[in-house]
């Protein structure tokens, strides 16, 4: 018993010890982002197109299915009640305020945060990092930066690509296959869904883009450097990040709603 | 810094080190002189990378001094610690390159990170160095593409591309072929000789380190147990230096890591 004690202990120590160096590594990266936007700019745009484009298919198909997945399970319901021409405001308030944030974010985490953390592990790794330090160049300046801001971009554009094809994935569902007035689709949509609500999903989208971009960076550079320890880092990065992803949802929605 | 007639680069003094549990400096006192070539020579295991981590301040030390020209590098802030690190140039066992760049970009990224020179002096300057290792045709090559000799070419002439005062080589033998270990051997001596650089070499290959170094240390157990020409190491009485430069595989560094008693082990006897 003393033992399952002392084991709790040290499992909580090193999670707040682990925790409050991912915010001082976060608040280093902060500070030097404005600068690396202006002077970097190059090094942030190959990561856009390296984290950010190479995803596009992945979210993509996932979007595309989610969405015709909402306009089954959407019809299905409001038909119920009659009110099937709502369908268009179900699904477009879902996937805006919760579904088209939280997985385009767990989606971006297991596609580009394992990418991020592997790639930063493996310069660790094969003393690429090291060299930087020793040409006198800060690899948080250099690499982690970049990379994250390459990321915090990414996945609002990311999400709002997501929600535009799963609302197109319900269209097709709803008006193409169920009938569903195409007028009716699109116009409920205008009195119900409100810039507040298309907000919420681009403030969250904004949070779960700092919060995965900076755990697959810190998991990264914080790897240890052999084969199985980048492997952990990326499996950490992954699980992580799903639930950092979800209770922060929860605490913004929570205070948003 | 003069000292006894010696013009001392670097000097380290009464150095104290763990790793965990484990001593890896005792007390370690080394000094490098300028211009010259220094060997730091080990068995495997006792830090000599370590070393040159702390040389370099990646690594702090528990105790003791390392001075650079009369600067102590533990004592420094990180800027100035970058600011000094540009008079080093360091060459990494498995040469470290940038693996999203090619060879020219390899070694024009100092020059990119640190000055504002006209793309033309760029090329003209990464040419060179690339021509002093015998790898201008290989500019455009990735390092994937490069055997292990020629990407510890390219790495020493991104050593070499901001003109250091001091080059420093970890294990630059490890894993050459005869020709690209005699092609390294003879860079390192030419650059030395020609640029006026203080090399430090640190390996366990004995009789390359020993024809290049004009001084060598011996260090085991987190000390120096020898130190002073490859020649005077040859004669030097000590067991362990006789057990390194003769390469027993018994002696006072023990083949068998320490452990249970064997016999004991094997009856499952606790």
């Amino acid at each position: 018993m003393n033992r399952l004690i002392q084991d709790l202990w040290y499992a909580f120590r090193n999670f707040l010890e682990t925790f409050g160096a991912m915010q001082l590594f976060l608040l280093r990266i902060l500070a030097y982002s404005p600068k690396t936007l202006l002077t970097r700019f190059r090094l942030i745009a190959h990561e856009i197109y390296a984290i950010g484009a190479m995803s596009l298919v992945i979210i993509l198909i996932c979007g595309l299915f989610v969405g015709m997945v909402l306009g089954l399970q959407g019809y299905d319901t409001l038909a119920q009640f009659g009110a099937e021409e709502g369908l268009g405001t179900a699904v477009a308030l879902s996937l805006l305020k919760e579904l088209g944030p939280v997985l385009t974010a767990l989606l971006f985490a297991g596609r580009a945060g394992t990418a991020l953390a592997a790639e930063i592990g493996l310069m660790r790794a094969t003393d690429q990092l090291s060299a930087m330090e020793l040409m006198a160049v800060d690899p948080i300046r250099r690499v982690v930066v970049p990379h994250f801001l390459g990321g915090v971009i990414s996945l609002p554009l990311l999400t709002a690509i997501f929600n535009m094809v799963a609302l197109f994935g319900a269209y097709i569902i709803g008006v193409s296959l169920m009938g569903v007035d195409s007028g009716a689709f699109w116009s409920q949509m205008r009195p119900y869904v409100e810039v507040a609500d298309v907000m919420e999903g681009v403030v969250k989208s904004i949070v779960f883009g700092v919060a995965v971009s900076v755990l697959a960076v810190f998991e990264g550079y914080n790897a240890y450097p052999t084969a199985e320890g980048v492997s952990r880092a990326t499996t950490r990065t992954v699980v992580i990040s799903a639930i950092v992803v979800l209770i922060l949802d929860f605490m913004i929605t929570a205070i948003l709603i | 810094m003069a000292e006894n007639g010696r013009d001392n680069i670097i000097l380290i003094e009464d150095l104290y080190y763990s790793r965990g549990q484990k001593r890896i400096f005792n007390g370690l006192d080394i000094a490098f002189q300028r211009g010259k070539i220094t060997a730091v020579m080990g068995p495997s295991g006792t830090g000599k990378t370590t070393l040159l981590r702390l040389i370099t301040g990646q690594l702090v030390p528990e105790r003791g001094r390392i001075l650079i020209d009369g600067q102590d590098i533990t004592a420094l802030q990180r800027n100035e610690l970058y600011e000094l690190r540009k008079r080093f140039g360091m060459l990494f066992q498995n040469g470290a390159l940038l693996t999203d760049l090619s060879v020219f970009e390899n070694v024009a990224f100092p020059l990119r990170e640190h000055t504002k020179l006209p793309e033309r002096l760029i090329k003209h300057i990464v040419l060179t160095k690339l021509h002093a290792v015998g790898l201008r045709g290989a500019a455009e090559l990735v390092p994937s593409e490069l055997s292990g000799g020629m990407a510890r070419r390219v790495a020493l002439a991104r050593a070499m591309v901001m003109d250091p005062d001091i080059l420093i080589y970890d294990e630059p033998f490890t894993g050459l072929d005869p020709i690209s270990l005699g092609v390294v051997l003879r860079l390192i001596k030419r650059l030395n000789d020609s640029l006026g650089i203080t090399s430090i070499v640190v390996s366990h290959d004995v009789e390359e380190t020993s024809s290049i170094a004009d001084e060598s240390y011996l260090i085991s157990e987190g000390q120096v147990v020898a130190s002073g020409t490859p020649s005077e190491l040859k004669t030097h009485g000590n067991a362990v230096v006789q057990q390194f430069l003769s390469g027993m595989a018994d002696g006072p560094v023990p083949f068998h890591y320490p452990g249970r008693d064997y016999k004991d082990q094997l009856l499952d006897r606790d």
